[in-house]
Parts: structure tokens; sequence; C-alpha cells
């Protein structure tokens, strides 16, 4: 009874993903569950393994081990009624050179034998000044959207998007990002994977931030910043003597590297005591600067000792 | 399988070629120009082999008869040599393949039915000299029985094989659709395949109801249609520019058809075993460029010496030829049943090989 519940409600479960490149461990353990209506973000930076788990999903990978269901169909096994539920831009999205928007989704339409909605998914993207320019032809972001559109072709329940908006200007990757608004409106699931903290802040209700094949941190991106995250920082820049006076003041952590400091602490009091201390020691400072802790200061930090090397 | 995917498919594949011109190009245009080419070079209507013939008895009656018996046996075409000229030195000068001297006593030996020599020089690795060679034997045993004043009772009648298959042109345009069919699948193929997997078209395509199945149904259809289109092409082409005597002969069908299809599944397979399009291009060219010329393309397969003419009887195409020249040429009609059934067979084999190698998923 539980059971039948939980697949009403998860458009994505999987349980202990394992994908190895030879010696690389693509994925390494990951468990995911995504709920329906929900978008979704993995964020990590590049070969953290967000396309190899994404794809395992698609079910256009196999997983070494692990079991994944997609709306409760299996991804290898039903793949071919997974095909017409799910609608997907991969990574690096390409298409036959020399057909055009209009005829591409024509061509699909027909592939899954639905209702030709070229015209409108064509305006809603806005492509109609180039609905009939040859693939070859379209700039990046115009290729992109083409993606977006045949993956709605099918009127799909749940989206993946691999890094739909990498590579594109602002204005198209808003242009997108609008899309996607509208999507959710619909009540799809979407999944969605990207290095832009922003567009994950933007668009996500949860994110899961993924680094070396596993998961280092999911939930909203309030949660993972009150979780993960160590409360305000304060950053000033001055010499390594400051290092001494901050020393003093406990509870909070003092990072320093070439005149700048990042002091992490969690009560406004501390601020007071920081303050203080600075004047007091009548060493030289500037550019003192308080906020709250980011999404983007957790992403660094987690993913942090890997970035450094 | 889903006639709607497979028409959407053909449609797509079809507007994607003909908006790329390399492709039509190589699909119907090179052939056309091998044709042209090809012709040109080898026409002149004639298969009369050359003969140089130098009479050093000029003048005299029985050597200038037995120079025109030489000229109507239709075998040769005679040219004059000097008779001042040293003819080892005019031969190896006008590199001449096959000549004849005409001794000056040759009438009064003759008369006198003295033993007379005629010198016949030859290349021995010209078969048109072998011609040449026995276009002077016929004369001059029929000279001999004249002279014994006998009569022959076994005549050699020379003759072509077939009344409208004379000219190298009619030879050349079934061996040339043979090679069109060859080229155009192969290479249509490989390339497709090793491309779209490199530009991930084929993980595209993977995430949509499409089969493998439909997809080469439809680009079989394409490659099926290209191929009578070249055919048509090439007959009429060959009609207008050379006069050839070939027309198009529906029999002919089955045997094309098996072709695309075998040759398209060796071309799939070619894409599917290599890493990349370069690899591609480099397998797909070894496959064809051998095969067109030992497979008798260009030159009949019973011209070339015994070991090419068994490695020819491993190929295909071979097969594909002989069976339209059987039909075409000589109205043969078992002939061709015989060749289309092999050809059917490896195109089978071809097809088979290429289910199992061939994949749009990636490991
Ligand atoms: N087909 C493959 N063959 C070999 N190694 C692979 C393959 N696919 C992925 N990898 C490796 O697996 C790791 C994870 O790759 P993946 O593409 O999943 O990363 P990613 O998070 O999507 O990165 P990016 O942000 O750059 O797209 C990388 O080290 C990559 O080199
Ligand atoms: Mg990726």
């Amino acid at each position: 009874m539980q059971d039948q519940d939980k697949n009403e409600t998860l458009a994505v479960e999987a349980k202990g993903l394992f994908k190895s490149y030879g010696k690389i461990k693509a994925v390494n353990g990951i468990d995911l569950k995504i709920r329906k209506g929900e978008v979704f973000s993995l964020l990590g930076p590049n070969g953290a393994g967000k396309t190899t788990t994404v794809e395992m999903l698609e079910g256009i990978r196999t997983p070494d081990s692990g079991s994944i269901k997609i709306l409760g169909l299996d991804p290898i096994k039903n793949v071919q009624d997974l095909r017409r539920k799910e609608g997907i831009i991969p990574q690096g999205f390409n298409f036959i050179e020399k057909i055009t928007p209009k005829e591409a989704i024509a061509y699909y339409s027909t592939l899954f034998n639905v209702p030709n909605r070229s015209e409108e998914l064509i305006k809603m993207t806005n492509l109609t000044n180039v609905s009939n320019v040859i693939f070859t032809d379209l700039s990046g972001g115009q290729k992109q959207k083409v993606g977006l559109c045949l993956a709605l072709s099918n009127d799909p329940e749940i989206l993946f998007l691999d890094e739909p908006t990498t590579g594109l200007d602002p204005q198209a990757r808003r242009n997108i990002w609008e899309v996607i608004r509208k999507l959710k409106s619909e009540k799809r699931t979407i999944i969605l994977t990207t290095h832009y903290l922003e567009e994950a802040e933007e668009l996500a209700d949860r994110v899961a931030i993924v680094d070396n094949g596993k998961i280092m941190a999911e939930g909203t991106p309030h949660e993972i910043i009150k979780e993960y995250g160590n409360g305000m920082r304060l950053n000033v820049d001055g010499e390594a003597g400051l290092l001494k006076v901050f020393r003093k003041i406990k509870g909070i952590k003092t990072k320093y590297g070439s005149g700048k400091f990042t002091v992490i602490f969690n009560s406004e009091k501390d601020i007071v005591k920081m303050v203080r201390a600075l004047e007091k020691s009548g060493k030289k400072w500037s550019n003192l600067k308080i906020s709250n802790e980011t999404l983007e200061d957790v992403f660094l930090d987690l993913i942090g000792t890997k970035e450094k090397d | 399988m889903r006639l709607a995917n497979i028409k959407a498919d053909f449609v797509v594949y079809a507007r994607n070629f003909l908006r790329t011109r390399s492709a039509l190009f190589f699909t119907l245009l090179f052939p056309i120009i091998f044709l042209l080419v090809f012709g040109a070079i080898f026409s002149g209507g004639s298969t009369k082999v050359p003969l140089s013939v130098q009479n050093l008895n000029n003048g005299s009656a029985i050597s200038l008869s037995f120079v025109s018996a030489l000229n109507s046996t239709g075998l040769v075409t005679i040219t004059a040599v000097p008779s001042n000229a040293n003819i080892q030195t005019y031969i190896n000068q006008n590199s001449i393949d096959a000549a004849l001297v005409i001794p000056a006593d040759f009438a009064q030996e003759v008369a006198s039915s003295q033993n007379v020599n005629i010198s016949f020089y030859y290349n021995p690795s010209q078969s048109s000299a072998q011609t040449a060679e026995q276009a002077v034997n016929l004369v001059i045993q029929s000279f001999n029985f004249k002279i014994a004043n006998a009569t022959p009772i076994i005549h050699a009648y020379v003759s072509p094989v077939s009344t409208t298959a004379v000219g190298y042109i009619n030879y050349l345009i079934p061996g040339l659709i043979g090679f069109s069919v060859l080229t155009a699948g192969v290479f249509s193929m490989t390339n497709i395949v090793s491309s779209y997997k490199k530009e991930k078209i084929f993980r595209q395509l993977s995430l949509t109801p499409l089969t493998k199945g439909e997809w080469m149904v439809s680009k079989f259809t394409w490659n099926a249609i290209m191929a009578v289109v070249a055919i048509v092409l090439m007959i009429s082409v060959g009609d207008l520019v050379f006069g050839a005597g070939i027309t198009f002969n529906l029999y002919i069908l089955p045997i094309v058809f098996f072709g695309v299809f075998g040759f398209i599944s060796l071309g799939i397979v070619a894409g599917s075993i290599s890493k990349n399009e370069e690899t591609a291009a480099i397998i797909g060219n070894v496959i064809t460029f051998p095969m067109m010329f030992l497979a008798g393309t260009f030159f009949p397969v019973s011209s070339m010496p015994m070991y090419l003419q068994e490695i020819a009887k491993f190929l295909p195409l071979y097969y594909v030829i002989n069976g339209m020249n059987a039909i075409m040429l000589f109205g043969n009609v078992p002939g061709l049943l015989f060749n289309t059934g092999i050809v059917a067979a490896i195109s089978l084999a071809f097809f088979f090989i290429s289910m199992r190698v061939f994949s749009w998923k990636e490991s």
C-alpha cells in the first residue's frame, strides 16, 4: 500500500547507481528520489558524473549496478514505453545537418504518432523567423531551442535537460528559463543539469550537488545553505598580522590568502567582536564586507578540494 | 515496423540528401562521368585491334590481296609501315603491339611454290596482339589452301557474339551500373554511419520510437530509387552519346535491388566497426576500389589473368555485373537468375552481419 503511494508521487526513483569507465568511477553510488511536478537540478563541476547519471535515468546508458524506476518504468526494459513519456535534450544536442526546425518537429511528431505542434513550439521558443533555416545554419542558441522543441514534441510528462543553456547569451538563457517555468506550471517533472548556480537557484525546487560521482548535498537551495553553509561571512583585506587578532575570537573560522581574509561565523554578535578587534589592533585594513552565504559559496566549499588542484 | 515511421524517415533522409551536393555528385554524376570518359577512350565504335603491316613486296598483286584479305577479316585495323623503315626500331619507337612484314620476294616465291616466311611481331602481354595473330593465321591458311588448290572443309566463321553487344560501350554500361550500386551503397552508408555516430545523431534517433530496422528500410528504399535513376541516366547517356544498343530491362531490378541491399549492409558494417570518420572512409575505399576493378566494371573479367579471375569470384560485384551482362548483352535469363540467387545470398549474409555490429547505443 505504501509502495503504491510512493509510485504515484515519485517521478524518479534510483537506488545505488554505479557506472565506471575503466578506472574512472563516473557514478559512484547515487540515490535519487524526485517527485512528480518537481524541478530538480543536478549541479556539479565538469566530469562530476551528471551526464552519466541523467543518461542512465533516460535509458541511454546502462548502469553497472543499481535500480531505476522512471514514472514506474524500467528505463532499459520498458524503453519504448518510456520514450513516449519523456522528453530529452542530451548534452551537446545535434541534429541532421540540412533539416529545418519545422521539418524536424514534423518528423518527431510522426515518429511519436502525436499531432504536429510545430507552430506552437516554434512560437514558444522564439524560432519563428528561422523555422525554415537548415540546422547547420542556426546559431548555438537556436540549435538548443530546436532541441527543446524536439524534446517537447511528444508532450512529455518528464523532461531531462542536460545543460540546456551552456554557451548561450544571457537573453537566450532567460528565454529558455521562461519556457522551463511554463513547463513547470504545466506540472511536468524536470531534471535539469547545469554549471550555473544562478540557474539552479532560479528554477529548481530542489538541488543535488554532485562531485566525483557522488551526491555531496541535496535539498532546496535554502536547506543546503542552512545545512552545509556556515551562516555568514566577513571579507576584509589586510596584512597577515591580522590573523592573530581573529584567532583570539572564539567560534569563528578564519581563512587567509594573499592579503584577503574570509571569516565564517554564525552569530551577529561576532560582527561586533571582529570590528572592535580590528580597530584595536591598529593595523591597516580595507574593503570590509559582510554577507550571507550563497549556494555558490556552499558549492565551492563542497567541491573546493578538487577545484584547487 | 511502422510504415509511417519509414515514410517520415525517408522524407527526412531524401531532403537531406537532395540538399547535399556532394551526395548527388557521387551517386548520379560520378558514374556518368566514368561512362563518358571510358566510353570516349574505348569506343570509336569498333572492336578491331591495330595491326601494322610493312609490305616490302609493294605493288605485287598477291601481296595486295593478302593485305586486303586481312582487312576483310574484320578483326584488324591496318596501318602501313613505310618500306624503308627498320621494323624493330619502328615497333619500339611507335609502341606497336602487333606488326607484320611481307618479304620483298613474296610474290615470286609464292608463284614458284617455294616456302615463304611472313614475319609477325607481337607483344605477348597484349590480348589485342593475339587477336591480330589470329587474323594473320586465318589469312595464311586460306592462302595456303588456294595455292594448293584445295577447298577448305572446315570454315571458321568469325562473327560477333551477339548482334547488339559488340561495342565496348555496351559492355561498359552494365559494369558501371554495378559500380554505381556498389559505390553509392558503400560510400553513403560508411559515411552516414560514422558521421551519425560522431555527431550523435544516432543517439538523437534512439530517443524516438524509430527502430533500426525502419531506419534501414528507409535507407534501402532511397538507395534503390537512386539506383534506378542512375541506371536510366546511364542507359540514356549511353544511347544518346555513344549510340549504345542497351535498353532498360525490368529483369535486372531484382539483382540491382539485392545489390543495393547487400552493399548498404556492407557500408553499415564498415561504418559501425570503424572508430572514426577517417577510418570509415579508408575502409570504404578498401572495399570498393579493388572490387570495382577486379569484378569487371571497366574490363571483362575474362580478359584478366587467371589468378585474378579466381579472385573476382569472391567479389559480390562480380555476380551483380555478370547477371546484368547475361540479360542485357545476351538475353540469357538462366544466367541472370543464377547470379541473382548468388547476390541475394551474399546480401543476406551482409545484412545479418550488419544487424549484429550496428548499434545506435553507446556503451
Ligand atoms: N563514454 C565514456 N567513456 C569513457 N569515460 C566516460 C564516458 N562518459 C563519461 N566518462 C567519464 O566519466 C566522468 C563523468 O562524466 P560526465 O559526462 O557524467 O560528467 P558531467 O558531470 O556531465 O560533466 P560536464 O559538466 O563536463 O558535462 C568523466 O570523468 C568522464 O571522462
Ligand atoms: Mg555533462
